[in-house]
């Protein structure tokens, strides 16, 4: 039995007041493991992105837990999240949030920088991780010059390079052609993913399923299944 | 640290036009504020010219006099009741006073007429051309070469003029610290001679100048002079009262504070959205750094460093400038006043402060208002 990276237990999430009062997740339960690749599917307004948000430290649930490594983060102080958030969390947002003012180089380099690394250790480590995703010799380009995916693989370089345990994606595929979703993701799983490492993403593309290990079904607000993704099968 | 603070100049400065808007808004704040403080910091330093070049430590003058160029004559007794004050080390008789010349072309120009202690000289201005002794000799002037010089037909050793039909002969032509406000010439000769080539009333001591025997005696030799119906001040509260006979018995001070206010306010303006809408265009990226771990507190160290740097480097450019704009002007023009003191400079720089804090606040607070979640949510 894999070690249990993130335990999930009755959160509940709620929006707005009144009538106006939406509830986004409702007593969602569920365990992801290290070394495995966790997808979370469900249509628009399911719940998958504010889920991700509650189990990565971002979004604090109405009621329930989330356990990280044995750890309630919800019990953190505001400054406590934040350094689990530095340490523990790798995140790939779906618009990617690079900084178009910066380098490749550099936009990698952040997480690190964050930790106080110092600034030229950083980017000759961003640089390696850059190699490592298939863009050697991007590092001086401003982001804005790189294809969609290429700014892909340079916010999977950023999410990385501090190490983190877990890795955050959201819909990493949306503004991205199928075979480049396809290679983007695989590449995750070759490269990114090992035994010390748990990966979630939050995607609507079924044509990446191949991937996962296991795809757990939003609808509602309610976890309403967990598959064994199609590598399992 | 540091590494932060990097990243927030780089994301500051590659945003080439955000930042060059940012700099020309708060230089340009920093010109207007500087030219209009330095501009009235010229014109007091000028209304003040004839303290300064005479350099006495005392002045003793008439209770009513409230400028420098507006004497009120005292009687001659007063010269000798000061020179045997307890504390006076000595004293000499100062004239002051306009006269117009009659130059060989026929026209006339006004002219200040300082008249020195026959005996002492004191406030003697340096001498660029002649002797000093000359100025005994018959007819002696010493002519101030200054911006106003080229009025007097660009005079020189030997020239003669005309005051009030006696004859007037250069015997030297001087330098002093700092000219006239009135955009006059100056003459300098004996006091004697002062008297007797310019018509006068009953009194003609316009200043008496004291050196005290020590800076402690001042305070004694101001009740004596009370006590005597005068008053005593020494050179900085003179020109501290004259400043504050232009700045608040003239329209020069608020015209001059209304300038400047809005000029800071122009700044903030421009300075104050351009940085707002820097942050705002950056807002997501800020929610996305604090969702990868940034601490709010590292967020606001980075906007505040953003604005201090902007700030400082506008007020460097602003100061440059003006100094710069002064330094052409004067070239071309020899009467502009404008001058930079320290007081220019710091006022400036506390109003940068505060355009770079105001700024910041608005920045800042939407800063921390932006949830990391937000950004999942696109």
């Amino acid at each position: 039995m894999p070690d249990v990276a993130i335990k999930v237990s009755d959160v509940v999430k709620s929006f707005g007041v009144g009538e106006a009062r939406t509830t986004a997740l409702r007593n969602v339960t569920l365990e992801a493991y290290f070394g495995e690749i966790l997808y979370i599917v469900g249509p628009s307004g399911s719940g998958k992105t504010t889920l991700l948000s509650v189990l990565s430290g971002i979004l604090r649930p109405d009621a329930g837990t989330v356990s990280v490594e044995g750890a309630d983060i919800w019990k953190f102080s505001s400054d406590k999240l934040a350094d689990f958030r530095l340490h523990k969390m790798g995140f790939v947002f779906q618009d990617y949030h690079l900084f178009p003012r910066l380098t490749t180089a550099e936009n990698v380099a952040i997480p690190l920088i964050l930790k106080r690394v110092n600034w030229n250790d950083a980017i000759a480590e961003a640089k390696k991780y850059l190699e490592i995703v298939g863009l050697k010799g991007r590092a001086d380009l401003p982001p804005v010059k790189l294809s969609g995916g290429e700014q892909q693989r340079v916010a999977i370089a950023r999410a990385i390079v501090g190490q983190p345990d877990l890795l955050v994606m959201d819909e990493p595929t949306a503004s991205l052609d199928g075979d480049t979703g396809q290679a983007i993701v695989g590449f995750v799983k070759q490269h990114v993913l090992n035994d010390k490492r748990c990966i979630l993403i939050v995607t609507h593309d079924d044509r990446i399923n191949q991937f996962a290990s296991r795809i757990l079904k939003m609808e509602d607000g309610r976890l309403i299944g967990i598959e064994k993704g199609d590598e399992n099968r | 640290m540091e590494g932060i603070l990097r990243l927030a100049y780089k994301l500051l400065v590659n945003d080439k036009a955000k930042f060059t808007a940012l700099l020309v808004g708060i230089t340009f704040a920093v010109f207007l504020m500087i030219a209009m403080t330095s501009l009235f910091a010229g014109v007091l330093n000028r209304a003040s010219a004839t303290v300064i070049n005479l350099g006495a430590s005392v002045w003793i003058m008439d209770p009513s006099v409230q400028t420098v160029a507006n004497t009120i004559g005292m009687p001659d007794y007063v010269l000798d009741a000061v020179r045997s004050m307890e504390g006076v080390d000595y004293a000499v008789p100062v004239y002051s006073g306009g006269a117009l010349v009659k130059l060989a072309d026929g026209n006339y120009q006004s002219v200040t007429v300082v008249g020195l202690d026959d005996t002492s000289l004191f406030g003697r201005p340096r001498l660029l051309e002649g002797k000093i002794e000359d100025i005994y000799g018959e007819n002696g002037f010493f002519v101030v070469k200054d911006p106003e010089f080229p009025k007097l037909g660009n005079p020189h050793l030997g020239t003669e003029f005309e005051l009030n039909d006696h004859r007037g002969i250069i015997v030297g032509i001087a330098a002093v610290a700092s000219s006239g406000l009135f955009g006059v010439p100056t003459l300098y000769t004996t006091y004697e001679r002062a008297l007797q080539y310019i018509p006068n009333p009953r009194f003609t001591i316009s200043y008496v100048l004291v050196k005290p025997k020590s800076p402690s005696d001042l305070d004694r030799i101001k009740q004596q002079t009370q006590a005597l119906g005068y008053l005593a001040l020494s050179k900085d509260e003179f020109m501290s009262k004259i400043s504050d006979f232009y700045m608040f018995q003239t329209g020069l001070g608020m015209n001059l504070l209304i300038m400047t206010v809005m000029s800071f306010i122009v700044g903030l303006s421009i300075s104050g959205q351009t940085f707002y809408t820097f942050v705002l265009e950056n807002l997501e990226k800020f929610g996305a750094l604090k969702a990868m771990g940034t601490k709010s507190r590292e967020l606001i160290l980075m906007i505040l460093f953003q604005a201090s740097f902007t700030a400082l480097t506008g007020y460097g450019l602003g100061v440059g400038l003006c100094a710069l704009t002064i330094v052409l002007a004067k070239m071309r023009l020899p009467d502009y006043a404008a001058m930079i003191t320290y007081w220019n400079l710091g006022l400036a720089f506390v109003m940068v402060v505060v355009i770079a804090a105001v700024s910041s606040y608005f920045g800042v607070r939407r800063v921390l208002r932006i949830e990391p979640f937000d950004i999942f949510r696109g």
